[in-house]
C-alpha cells in the first residue's frame, strides 16, 4: 500500500434549494412581528393607553427632564465607579484578613467575620439611611458633611462584604496542592497569599465580581432617598413639578444603557472563564 | 556522609497511626525508593522531611542537623530539600520560567537575571527551552512535570524528594521524566523516590523500602528485594503487583 494514498474525497457541500435555506429564518421573523405586533395593537387599543402614553412616554416631557436627568446619571456613574475600585480593593483585604492563620491575627479574623454579617445583614437603604443623615447629622468637625460622601461609604460597607465572601470562596477553591508547593519552596503565608493564591483566586472569581458591579450599577441610585441629586432624584423633582411620569422613563432608560452592555461583558468573562476550565481538564 | 537520617519517626493523623517509628539512614548520592500499597505512610515520610506536616515523635537530620534547628532558619531547608509532587502543582497563572525563578527571586533573594540564567540553564539540560514562556496548562502532564523537576531543581538543593511523579502521567509520557531522574541520578543527586513503577525502582535505587501500615518492613538492594524478598508481606506485596502485570 501507497503512503501517499489519496484521502477519500470529503462529502459534497449540501446544495440548498432557495426554500429550504430561506424559509426558517422567514418564519422566525414572521412570527415574531405577528406575536409582537398583536400585543402592540391589543395594548395601543386599551381604553386607557392614550393616558398611559401621556403620562410615561410624552416626548415633550422627556426632552424637557433630560438634561438634568443626564446630569444626574452621571453623579450615578461616578459614584458607581468610584465605589467599584474601593469596594474591588477593600473586600480583598477583608478576604485575606479573614484567611490568616495563626493566634496573633485572631483580632483581624474576628472583626472580619463581624464586619461581613453585619453589613451583608442589613438592608442597603438602611445603611445609606443611617449614613447619609446620621453621620452629617453628628457635625463632628473634621468629618466630611456631604451626604453623597457617606452614602457612597454605605454601599462600599454594604457591597464590600458580599465582595469578601466571593473572594474568600475564590481563595478556599484553589487547590490545597498549590499552597504545599509554595510551602515546599520555602514561600512564606504572606507570598504564599501574594503570589500564589489571591492571583488564582481572583482570576476564579471575576465573573462573580462582575455580577455584583452590575448589581451596584442600579443600587447606587439608593443614594437618592438621602437627597443626592441622582438620576433617580432629579426625575423625582421633575415629576413633582408636572404631575408626569415621563422623566422617571428617562432615568431608566439612561440605567439600561449602562446596565446591559455591562451584564453582556460579565457574561463573555464567564464564558470564557468557563472554556479555560474545560481546556484545564482535557 | 550520611544526608538524611530519620530517626524514630512518628506520626498521627488523629488517632490513626500513620508512620510508626520509621528508622531511614540516606547516604549521600544515594538513591532510596519507598514502596507499598496506597495509605502505607510513604508520601507522608517525604512530607515530613520537608516540613510540610509535623509529626509527633522522633527526629529528621539533615547532614547531622534536626531540621528543627535555628541553624536552618525559615528558608534554608527549603532551599536544601527539594520536592516533586504527584499532580505536579505548578501555579497556573504564570509562565514556567516564573514558575522555576519565583522561590529564588522571593525567598532567597536572586536577583532575576541570575536566576533566570539559571533557570535557562537547566530547562536547556531537560530539552525545554522553548516552553520557558509558555504557560503550564498548554504543557502536556510529562513537560509539566518536568517543569517541576526543574522548580525544585532551582535552589540547587541537595536532596530532591519525588512523591509518585509518574502515578498521573498517560503511559507514553512516563519514560520521558523517568530518563531525566536517571541522569539526576548519574549526576550524584542524592534521592528519596516514592514510586509504583517498580521496573524503574530496581533500575535506578541503590536501595529500596517496603513500607507497610507506617512501617519499613524490609530494606534492601532492589536485586535481593525483588527477586528474594524475605518478609512474607513484602512476598505478598509484589505478589499483587506482578500479578497485574506491573514488574
Amino acid at each position: 500500500m501507497s503512503s501517499e494514498r489519496a484521502a477519500p474525497a470529503p462529502p459534497a457541500r449540501q446544495t440548498l434549494s432557495f426554500r429550504e435555506r430561506y424559509l426558517p429564518s422567514f418564519i422566525s421573523v414572521l412570527s415574531v412581528v405577528v406575536v409582537f405586533g398583536a400585543a402592540w395593537r391589543v395594548i395601543t387599543a386599551a381604553e386607557y393607553w392614550p393616558q398611559i402614553r401621556a403620562q410615561f412616554f410624552s416626548l415633550e416631557a422627556i426632552v424637557a427632564a433630560f438634561p438634568r436627568v443626564l446630569r444626574g446619571f452621571l453623579v450615578n456613574m461616578s459614584v458607581w465607579a468610584i465605589a467599584l475600585v474601593v469596594i474591588a480593593l477593600w473586600a480583598l483585604v477583608l478576604a485575606v484578613f479573614r484567611s490568616l492563620s495563626g493566634p496573633w491575627f485572631a483580632p483581624l479574623r474576628v472583626f472580619t467575620v463581624v464586619y461581613i454579617d453585619l453589613f451583608r445583614g442589613l438592608p442597603s437603604l438602611l445603611l445609606v439611611l443611617l449614613f447619609g443623615f446620621g453621620i452629617p447629622a453628628l457635625q463632628i468637625p473634621g468629618l466630611p458633611k456631604s451626604s453623597l460622601f457617606w452614602g457612597a461609604v454605605a454601599m462600599v460597607m454594604s457591597y464590600s462584604a458580599y465582595a469578601a465572601e466571593v473572594y474568600r470562596s475564590g481563595m478556599e477553591a484553589v487547590h490545597d496542592g498549590q499552597r504545599a508547593a509554595a510551602k515546599a519552596l520555602g514561600l512564606s503565608q504572606g507570598q504564599t497569599l501574594r503570589y500564589a493564591i489571591v492571583p488564582q483566586a481572583v482570576r476564579n472569581v471575576l465573573p462573580a465580581l462582575l455580577n455584583l458591579a452590575v448589581a451596584l450599577q442600579k443600587d447606587v441610585a439608593l443614594l437618592s432617598v438621602i437627597g443626592v441629586r441622582d438620576a433617580v432624584r432629579e426625575a423625582q423633582i421633575y415629576t413633582a413639578r408636572t404631575f408626569n411620569y415621563s422623566s422617571l422613563i428617562a432615568a431608566a432608560f439612561l440605567f439600561l444603557l449602562a446596565t446591559i452592555p455591562m451584564a453582556r461583558l460579565t457574561d463573555y468573562v464567564a464564558r470564557r472563564d468557563q472554556e479555560r476550565r474545560l481546556q484545564r481538564t482535557l | 556522609m550520611q544526608r538524611v537520617h530519620v530517626e524514630n519517626l512518628t506520626k498521627y493523623f488523629g488517632s490513626t497511626l500513620v508512620l510508626d517509628a520509621v528508622d531511614l539512614q540516606v547516604e549521600e548520592h544515594e538513591v532510596v525508593c519507598l514502596i507499598g500499597a496506597s495509605g502505607s505512610g510513604k508520601s507522608t515520610l517525604l512530607r515530613c522531611i520537608t516540613k510540610l506536616v509535623p509529626f509527633d515523635h522522633g527526629t529528621i537530620r539533615l547532614d547531622g542537623v534536626s531540621i528543627h534547628d535555628e541553624q536552618f532558619g525559615k528558608n534554608e531547608l527549603h532551599k536544601r530539600v527539594g520536592i516533586v509532587f504527584q499532580a505536579y502543582n505548578l501555579f497556573p497563572h504564570i509562565n514556567v520560567l516564573n514558575n522555576i525563578t519565583l522561590a529564588p527571586r522571593k525567598v532567597h533573594g536572586i536577583s532575576r537575571g541570575e536566576s533566570e540564567e539559571r533557570a535557562h540553564q537547566l530547562l536547556a539540560l531537560f530539552g525545554m527551552s522553548e516552553y520557558a514562556d509558555s504557560y503550564p496548562e498548554r504543557l502536556s502532564g510529562g513537560q509539566q512535570q518536568r517543569v517541576a523537576i526543574v522548580r525544585a531543581l532551582a535552589t540547587q538543593p541537595d536532596v530532591l524528594l519525588l512523591d509518585e511523579v509518574t502515578a498521573a502521567l498517560d503511559p507514553e509520557l512516563i519514560g520521558g521524566v523517568l530518563r531525566i531522574i536517571k541522569d539526576l541520578k548519574n549526576d550524584g543527586m542524592t534521592m528519596i523516590i516514592v514510586t509504583h513503577e517498580m521496573g524503574f525502582a530496581r533500575d535506578v535505587a541503590d536501595r529500596v523500602c517496603f513500607l507497610e501500615d507506617g512501617r519499613i518492613l524490609e530494606e534492601d538492594s532492589p536485586e535481593k528485594l525483588f527477586s528474594r524478598p524475605e518478609h512474607p508481606r513484602t512476598k505478598q506485596f509484589l505478589q499483587r503487583i506482578i500479578e497485574a502485570g506491573r514488574l
